[in-house]
């Protein structure tokens, strides 16, 4: 084979590869694969009620993502996004039963600004958090992130077995369900809220052309580059992270809120969903480039959703789904340059260039 | 309490404490080498389900055979185990060695990816019982008062991850392998130099620290938390990670840090039953408000006020014994030129 052809199939290699592994593991398990495979189609775009399903849950992973360009672009790795979406859950879900509930009277088109607008500023503050001990505190933030998301977690979970507590207890793991008006108005009887994938995709918009075209995006992105070199070019290094980072957290408050507001309506133990770590897949995958973000998100939601309907239907773990992403992008990751998975000896030249 | 209560509480602390020092140690000495294996969280949780289910599986073959009583199925899992930290370790190395790709996302993408495999493959054998490792207490020494109980009545897992830890730093500090280990992970280039082959040791010490994580995993499954359930042991891989930077990359102080965070999770059990009122969360949410302020100590700048509360005369010396770097060559690819 040329070169030139490898270098052109090259691409598919991964992902036949992850298919390739994922289907043995099925054999593995004793499942049968296109059954599979059919049910993950049927789960994700089989009809209209499955198709909005994941749709909406393409809207949260959307603006975690979309954050996540902003920290990525700015060499931080934000695992603390999937607690900042529990912070802005927390702060919709505060709003809902504190102010919504006794004030019927309150229409709904200032409780949810109200209700959005305190979720970006909750999971705004849980990231400032992450951002201030590092900068500060010379705590990495995927450390921070890891315990505050923990924290972020326990914070759920005390709420909603403590003060938000159903009063008439119960099994049931989750507050009472938010009045009407404090939701997000929602399509037909499906949990998917258009207004939400509008804001996802404004947000998406807005972040694409500050990244790509101001001077707040060129600092980021000299920042995320070369740390101490822009920090010698002038840049506040520890101010932009702190910016970065709080950017991040209030578009995953806002993931957090479209959760609770549309696709819950009450406050639950499991809140996340693992959206947020799935959105950070997502970006590697799309390596940081906003409209490959777009649609490995739909992707991605595709397969989280047709996940639990593989779950009902053929009785196999719902974390398949994130099994097939985590392969699909660890490939992709591990082979994207073909030149060093064949190349046996490095030159002195190449060498040269290939320093990190 | 009593003093026999005092003394179950410590053995037990000791016990817990094990799996941890193990992954502690095998993170310790793979970072030692320079490279970054993030994936503990998911490599601890599939080795945990691997080495249980083959336990299991082997176990029940022996049976069939009308072999009962036998230490092999326990072993094998071991084995299984370890061969699993390995496979995920070797990836890691040679994802960032050969293919020069990020090691910090190769190894978070692998540990959602491994913890995912294991709640997968794991399915079918969750909450049933299974072998474990067998209690072994050792002649005489388990008769000294106190000592006994606490340190040499427990089962070779437990021994073993001391030992380990013992090795590591005797390895590390004492012998002219040892100074190459820190060599490569340092000063790559002067390694080089004299005639080492960098890359090579750095996958030796990344696969003998993935195997050790893998131990760790299973001895989880197998001897403290038994069987395997979803997310059996979810969260300890990050606080092995946070625990090595806390241990300035030393397996003695590593040990020392795994050892000090079993005592607050038992003192947080002991503490929540003394006082009921006092809600749960508060217990639950102090492991990772520990790990947050360990960090915080450990960062030169927490490092620094603490030696700032202490009279003068003793400022130097304890600046010294507390003051840890990180392998000043951590995470950076090497090209052998």
């Amino acid at each position: 084979m040329s070169e030139q052809t490898i270098r052109r199939i090259w691409p598919s290699v991964p992902i036949v590869t992850a298919l390739l592994f994922i289907t043995l593991l099925l054999v593995a398990v004793g499942a049968k694969p296109l059954t599979a495979y059919q049910a993950f189609f049927d789960g994700s775009f089989g009809g209209t009620d499955q198709t909005l399903s994941t749709l909406a849950f393409w809207v949260p992973l959307l603006l975690c993502s979309t954050g996540l360009l902003v920290t990525f672009t700015a060499g931080l790795w934000n695992i603390g996004v999937e607690g900042q979406m529990i912070a802005g859950a927390i702060g919709s879900s505060a709003v809902s039963l504190l102010v919504a509930k006794p004030n019927p009277s309150i229409p709904g088109w200032v409780i949810l600004p109200l209700s959005i607008i305190v979720a970006m500023l909750c999971g705004a503050l849980w990231a400032a958090l992450a951002a201030v001990l590092k900068t500060r505190g010379g705590i990495h933030e995927i450390f921070s992130g890891v315990a505050l998301n923990n924290l972020a977690i326990i914070a759920t979970n005390y709420l909603i077995s403590g003060p938000w507590q159903p009063p008439e207890g119960g099994t049931f793991r989750g507050t009472v369900p938010f009045p009407e008006q404090a939701l997000f108005p929602l399509l037909g009887t499906s949990r998917f809220s258009p207004l939400s994938l509008i804001l996802a995709l404004i947000a998406l918009i807005l972040v694409a052309l500050a990244l790509r075209g101001t001077f707040w995006g060129l600092k980021l992105k000299a920042q995320g580059k070369n740390l101490r070199s822009a920090f010698l070019l002038g840049v506040a290094s520890e101010r932009e992270a702190i910016n970065a980072m709080m950017v991040c957290g209030a578009l995953a408050g806002l993931a957090g809120s479209v959760r609770v507001l549309s696709w819950f309506d009450s406050l639950r133990q499991s809140i996340s969903g693992g959206i947020g770590f799935l959105a950070i897949l997502v970006v590697l995958l799309a390596s940081i480039r906003p409209l490959w973000t777009l649609l490995i998100g739909l992707l991605f939601s595709a397969l989280l959703n047709g996940g639990t309907f593989v779950h009902s239907r053929v009785q196999l773990h719902s974390s398949l789904s994130g099994l097939i992403q985590g392969t699909l992008v660890l490939l992709v990751l591990l082979l994207s340059d073909y030149t060093r998975v064949f190349r046996r000896k490095e030159t002195v030249t190449e060498a040269n260039t290939g320093h990190e | 309490m009593n003093d026999t209560q005092i003394i179950k509480i410590l053995a037990s602390i000791i016990a817990q404490s094990a799996p941890l020092m193990l992954a502690v140690t095998g993170e310790t000495i793979t970072e030692r080498g320079g490279v970054i294996n993030l994936s503990l969280d998911g490599t601890m949780l599939l080795s945990a389900m691997t080495g249980f289910v083959v336990a299991l599986q082997s176990n029940l073959m022996l049976e069939g055979m009308g072999i009962t009583g036998n230490m092999l199925p326990v072993l094998l899992g071991f084995a299984a185990a370890a061969l699993v930290g390995i496979l995920a370790a070797l990836l890691i190395a040679w994802g960032s060695i050969r293919l020069r790709q990020d090691q910090v996302a190769i190894g978070f993408v692998l540990t959602l990816l491994l913890a995912d495999m294991a709640n997968f493959l794991g399915q079918n054998h969750t909450r049933i019982p299974g072998p474990s490792v067998a209690y072994m207490p050792i002649p005489l020494l388990k008769d000294i008062p106190a000592l006994g109980p606490m340190f040499f009545s427990h089962n070779l897992a437990i021994y073993f991850a001391f030992l380990v830890v013992g090795l590591a730093w005797w390895w590390t500090y004492k012998t002219q392998p040892g100074l190459r280990l820190r060599g490569v992970g340092d000063r790559p280039e002067s390694a080089f130099a004299r005639g080492i082959k960098v890359n090579r040791l750095r996958y030796i010490y990344t696969a003998i620290g993935g195997a050790l994580v893998g131990i760790a995993g299973a001895t989880y499954s197998l001897s403290i938390k038994l069987g395997w359930s979803d997310n059996h042991i979810l969260g300890i891989g990050w606080i092995a990670l946070a625990i090595v930077i806390f241990g300035g990359w030393h397996p003695v102080r590593g040990a020392f840090g795994a050892i000090l965070y079993g005592a607050t999770k038992a003192l947080a059990t002991v503490l929540q039953q003394a006082f009921p009122e006092v809600p749960v969360v508060l217990f639950n949410s102090l492991q990772w408000l520990l790990m947050l302020g360990v960090l915080l100590l450990a960062g030169s700048k927490g490092l620094q006020r603490l030696v700032d509360i202490v009279p003068r005369p003793l400022q130097r010396p304890l600046a010294r014994s507390l003051r840890v770097a990180a392998p000043q060559s951590l995470g950076k690819v090497f090209v052998e030129e």
